[in-house]
Order: structure tokens, then C-alpha cells, then sequence
């Protein structure tokens, strides 16, 4: 209180600014929460709309029924064996075709401008509109290699829609492990393949792990692909069983047998004009949005226990 | 002291260019066989730079060239020939890093990783060999009950004791350390500094450190370098106590560093 009045006015001006910039921290905070909520609350809008409307129709006979004109006998049984069997001949051509050329890209490839070129073409990929996927699949798995309209071509084709994402992830991933460890493994005399192997590929899985998950993510609910290669809308078979009784008694018919998946199923009973058929939809969507949210859950899960050990 | 022991590897009038600048000019010195022979000088003089040619870790990274010969003893072959493959002396050859880096694995993992490299697979040889290792690095009393436990849970200097024996684990002919206390405290440096005399009767110990007085402490042989150059090489007690250059003076004096 004794001090000199230059010097308390200088503090009065230095507190006017500090409150200034305290009020503008908090503007920002509640911006920033407004924003988020503006998304989460989007979302959660429409998934408890699904909910209530399609909740009432979800039984054990719409699991196992094959759709039909009367909304009250149909099901989704088709759809959803369609779904996961499309799924996992895409997890299947997408992880190693995407591990690899990101391993390839991150420890082979010299780092020179052809390197870059295929960096730049990879990342423009996953920003190619998915009907153009759908266009290119149906000239060369479906007409050319003669696959038919079938899972096998589906699944090469979300293969090819969601390779970018599982690379990029790959790359990431591999990127974030220390280059000290790298030398603590060729200074022992490991080779580079046996670097890849014993360090560089476990350490990177948990991402890597992510990256697969969140492409399938995506691909569950890709519909204009696989309306261009030829899925049916209304089928009331299964494809064959891969097992059976008599010999050989493991084939791959039903990697060529017609089929449908979930996104089509529910764009074929919106489209009908009965509520019934509207409640449908609506369940089928609840599972179609439960699926990924199962999914990315189990990428969350995972992603933490192979984490766990690593250190960086 | 006393008479000259045998040579293990000899550099000869090594040159070093990382693209188009040199960093290391002319280098040659003697390194005598179960003896510890240390580098010292200021920041940026090349001594990391010179420890990284003897197991040819320059090789993973584009750009750089050797030239002259680092001859190694008995086989009289040069390391740093292209003709010879740098796998292969890296198999002869560990190195102790700056920071300790052990692998996200269990210790045992650890200490198995260069002896599986070679193809050993038998777990009792592996157990065998990783006890020997463990125990040559002061550290299997501490660890012998946990060897599955996560190598990143040891402290700072059983981590770097975990290093040290990963790199014996393999019986090295030669063993290069890279200013290996530098991240520890001053406990954990003195158990090192221990261990580094008590190994050179079975390996032949090559080590680079800022520190004058850890240098004096613990080798027999002593190089000062600076700007890449070799100012002066000779017995530590010589190089310490009665310096043949001015150079070599200024920085053991501290007049700068």
C-alpha cells in the first residue's frame, strides 16, 4: 500500500490483462465443449432414435429369419452372416497386403523421391470415393477374373478400399518405435528381417491392431461398392457351408455364392413404404451401429493390453 | 605400465565422411588386447563417431564412407571392408549405448535376444548362457528370481547392467561402450566403472567418455581427440600426469573444454 504510484498503477494494468486473457481461456473452454457436444450429442440423437424405434422388433427370430414381404417375418439372418463373412475375407486379403507395404515403407524402401511418390498415392487413396472402388471391382474381380458377383469379390473390394488406412496405421505405428532400440538389435547382429520380426512388428501391433479395426469399421457400412459389384437385395438363402459330412469336406463354394450384407438389407426395407418395414431398418440399424461399436471397443481393449509393456 | 600386450585391433589412418564433411581425419591408434582403452575429448570431436566404426553401425544409415582400415587380430582381416560383412562383426563386436535401451521384454528375453540371433534355441543352453551373462554384469543376485518380469521395471543402472550383459551374453572378442554412465547417478556409475575393470581380463574394452576423471579411473590406454583428429594416444597415467602435447594439456587442465 506504500508503494510508489508508478509502481501500482504498472501492477493494476498487469492484473487488467491477466484477467483479459483468464476470461478468453474459459470463452475458449466453453467453445471447445460445445463443439464436442455438438458431435457426441449428433450421434447420440440418432442412435436413440434407432434405439426406441427399432428396439421393440429385436428377437431371436429376427436373427435367424431371412427377409420376407411381411415385415413381421422378416429378418436379418442373410444379412448379418453376409456382413460377417464379407468382413472377414476382407480382414484377410487387407492386413497383409497393408502390414507388408508398410513394413516395406517404413524399414526397406530407400528414402528418395520414388519413396515419396508412393507415399503421396497411398495417402490419395483413402480419399477416393468408394463408388469408384465399386466401379473397379466390378471390371476386374467380378467380369475379369471371373469371381462373379460374389463374397470373394466383396471382400477384395473393401480390401482395396481400406488398404490406405491399414498402411498409414502400419507406418504410424512403426514410427513411434525408438531408433535406439533398433540399434540395440542390429548391434547384437540380428539382421533385418530378424529385427522386423522380433522387435519391430510386435511393438507395432497394438497399432497396427487399431488401423485394421477402424478400416472394418468403415468397410461394415460401405453400401455403394457392393450394390456395384452385385449384391443382391432380397435373398432367402445362406451361402454353402464351408464344413461338411462327406468328403472333401472343406470347400470354398461360398467364397462364389451370391449374398447380401447389412447396409443393403436396410436400404431395401427403407425404401419400402410400410412403418413396418421402416421399424425394420430401424433395428437393423441398432445392430449395424452396436457391430462397430463392439468392434472399436475391442480396438480400444486391445490396443491397451498390447500397449502395456511398451515404454514410448 | 610394464610391457606392451598384445594388439587386438589396429586402426590404421581411418577416414570418416558423413556425405561431403569429414569427421574423422587420419585416425591411428592401437588397441591392446584386455586392456581398457579410453577416448576422451570436448563435445563433437568424433569420439562416438570413431566407437561407431568398429561395429560398422554407420552402415544403417545412407551417406556415410570409411576409408583407411581398422585391422582386427588375430585374423588380421579389415572390418571395414566391403568385402566383409558387417553382421558378421557385429556378431564379434557388442556395443553399450549412451542411454540404456533394453527391449520391451522380460530380462531373460533380454539376455537371450544376440544368443537367439545365432540360432540357439535349447532352453537349457539359453538359461545357461543368460546366468554366465547376468552374473559377468553384477546383476543375476538381483534379478535371478524375476527373470520373467519386464526388463523396463529395473532402475536406471540395473538397466544399463541389463545392457552390459546382453552384450556378453554373445562372448564378445571386443566391447564397445558409449558413454555408458553418462544417464546414471553416481552409484550406479561407480558399479560400472567396477564391472568395466573386472571385465577386461576376458574381453578387450573400448570406451568412450566425456568424463576426464572416469577415464583416469578406469583404463589402461587413453586417446584425447578433437575435431576428429588423434592429438595424442598413450598410457592413461602418461597422458594424465605427463602430457607430450600442448593440446592434450589445455583439456586434461580444463583450461577449456
Amino acid at each position: 500500500m506504500a508503494a510508489l504510484p508508478a509502481a501500482s498503477s504498472e501492477i493494476g494494468a498487469i492484473r487488467k490483462i491477466i484477467a483479459r486473457h483468464r476470461r478468453l481461456d474459459f470463452v475458449f473452454g466453453i467453445l471447445g465443449i460445445l463443439a464436442l457436444m455438438l458431435g457426441v450429442l449428433t450421434f447420440l440423437a440418432l442412435f436413440v432414435d434407432m434405439a426406441i424405434q427399432g428396439l421393440p422388433r429385436l428377437s431371436v427370430e429376427f436373427f435367424s429369419n431371412f427377409p420376407s414381404r411381411r415385415a413381421s417375418q422378416a429378418g436379418i439372418l442373410s444379412a448379418w452372416v453376409g456382413t460377417t463373412l464379407v468382413m472377414f475375407v476382407t480382414a484377410l486379403f487387407a492386413v497383409p497386403l497393408g502390414v507388408a507395404a508398410g513394413v516395406y515403407l517404413e524399414e526397406y524402401a530407400p528414402k528418395n523421391w520414388v519413396t515419396d511418390l508412393i507415399e503421396v498415392n497411398i495417402t490419395n487413396l483413402a480419399g477416393v470415393p468408394s463408388i469408384v472402388y465399386g466401379l473397379l471391382a466390378l471390371g476386374l474381380f467380378v467380369y475379369q477374373f471371373g469371381f462373379g458377383q460374389s463374397i470373394l469379390s466383396a471382400g477384395l473390394t473393401l480390401a482395396l478400399l481400406i488398404l490406405p488406412i491399414v498402411i498409414v496405421a502400419t507406418r504410424e505405428s512403426i514410427r513411434s518405435i525408438p531408433q535406439m532400440i533398433r540399434e540395440g538389435s542390429y548391434a547384437l547382429g540380428a539382421t533385418q528381417w530378424q529385427t522386423v520380426r522380433s522387435h519391430i512388428l510386435p511393438y507395432s501391433s497394438a497399432g497396427i491392431l487399431t488401423g485394421v479395426i477402424i478400416g472394418m469399421a468403415r468397410a461394415i457400412g460401405e453400401t455403394a461398392p457392393i450394390i456395384t459389384i452385385g449384391a443382391l437385395t432380397f435373398i432367402a438363402f445362406l451361402p454353402p457351408a464351408p464344413f461338411s459330412a462327406t468328403p472333401p469336406y472343406f470347400n470354398f463354394d461360398w467364397l462364389f455364392s451370391a449374398f447380401t450384407v447389412m447396409p443393403i438389407q436396410m436400404f431395401n426395407w427403407t425404401s419400402r413404404p410400410e412403418a413396418a418395414f421402416q421399424q425394420n431398418a430401424a433395428a437393423a440399424g441398432f445392430v449395424l451401429v452396436l457391430m462397430t461399436l463392439a468392434m472399436n471397443g475391442l480396438a480400444i481393449w486391445l490396443r491397451y493390453r498390447l500397449r502395456k509393456n511398451l515404454k514410448w | 605400465m610394464g610391457t606392451a600386450a598384445a594388439l587386438k585391433a589396429e586402426v590404421n589412418e581411418l577416414d570418416f565422411y558423413y556425405g561431403d564433411f569429414k569427421a574423422l581425419k587420419k585416425l591411428s591408434m592401437p588397441v591392446h588386447e584386455h586392456k581398457v582403452t579410453a577416448l576422451i575429448g570436448p563435445s563433437g570431436c568424433g569420439k562416438s563417431t570413431f566407437l561407431r566404426c568398429f561395429n560398422r553401425m554407420h552402415d544403417l544409415y545412407p551417406g556415410t564412407r570409411y576409408d583407411g582400415a581398422i585391422q582386427l587380430y588375430p585374423d588380421n582381416s579389415n572390418l571395414l571392408s566391403k568385402a566383409v560383412d558387417p553382421i558378421e562383426v557385429r556378431m564379434r563386436i557388442s556395443m553399450v549405448f549412451q542411454k540404456p535401451n533394453p527391449f520391451p521384454k522380460s530380462i531373460f528375453e533380454n539376455v537371450a535376444y544376440g544368443l537367439r540371433v545365432r540360432g540357439v534355441r535349447n532352453r537349457g543352453v539359453l538359461e545357461e548362457k543368460v546366468e554366465q551373462a547376468l552374473r559377468g554384469a553384477a546383476l543375476w543376485d538381483e534379478v535371478k528370481n524375476r527373470l520373467q518380469d519386464l526388463a523396463f521395471n529395473l532402475s536406471g543402472g540395473q538397466q544399463q547392467r541389463l545392457c552390459i550383459a546382453r552384450a556378453l551374453a554373445t562372448d564378445p572378442e571386443l566391447l564397445l561402450f558409449d558413454e555408458p554412465t553418462s544417464a546414471l547417478d553416481p552409484i550406479a556409475t561407480a558399479s560400472i566403472e567396477e564391472l568395466m575393470t573386472g571385465l577386461k581380463s576376458k574381453v578387450t574394452i573400448l570406451v568412450v567418455t566425456h568424463n576426464m576423471q572416469q577415464a583416469a579411473r578406469v583404463s589402461d590406454y587413453t586417446a584425447y581427440m578433437y575435431l576428429g583428429e588423434l592429438m595424442e594416444f598413450g598410457e592413461t597415467d602418461q597422458i594424465f600426469i605427463k602430457p607430450r602435447r600442448k593440446e592434450t594439456e589445455d583439456y586434461i587442465t580444463g583450461r577449456f573444454g
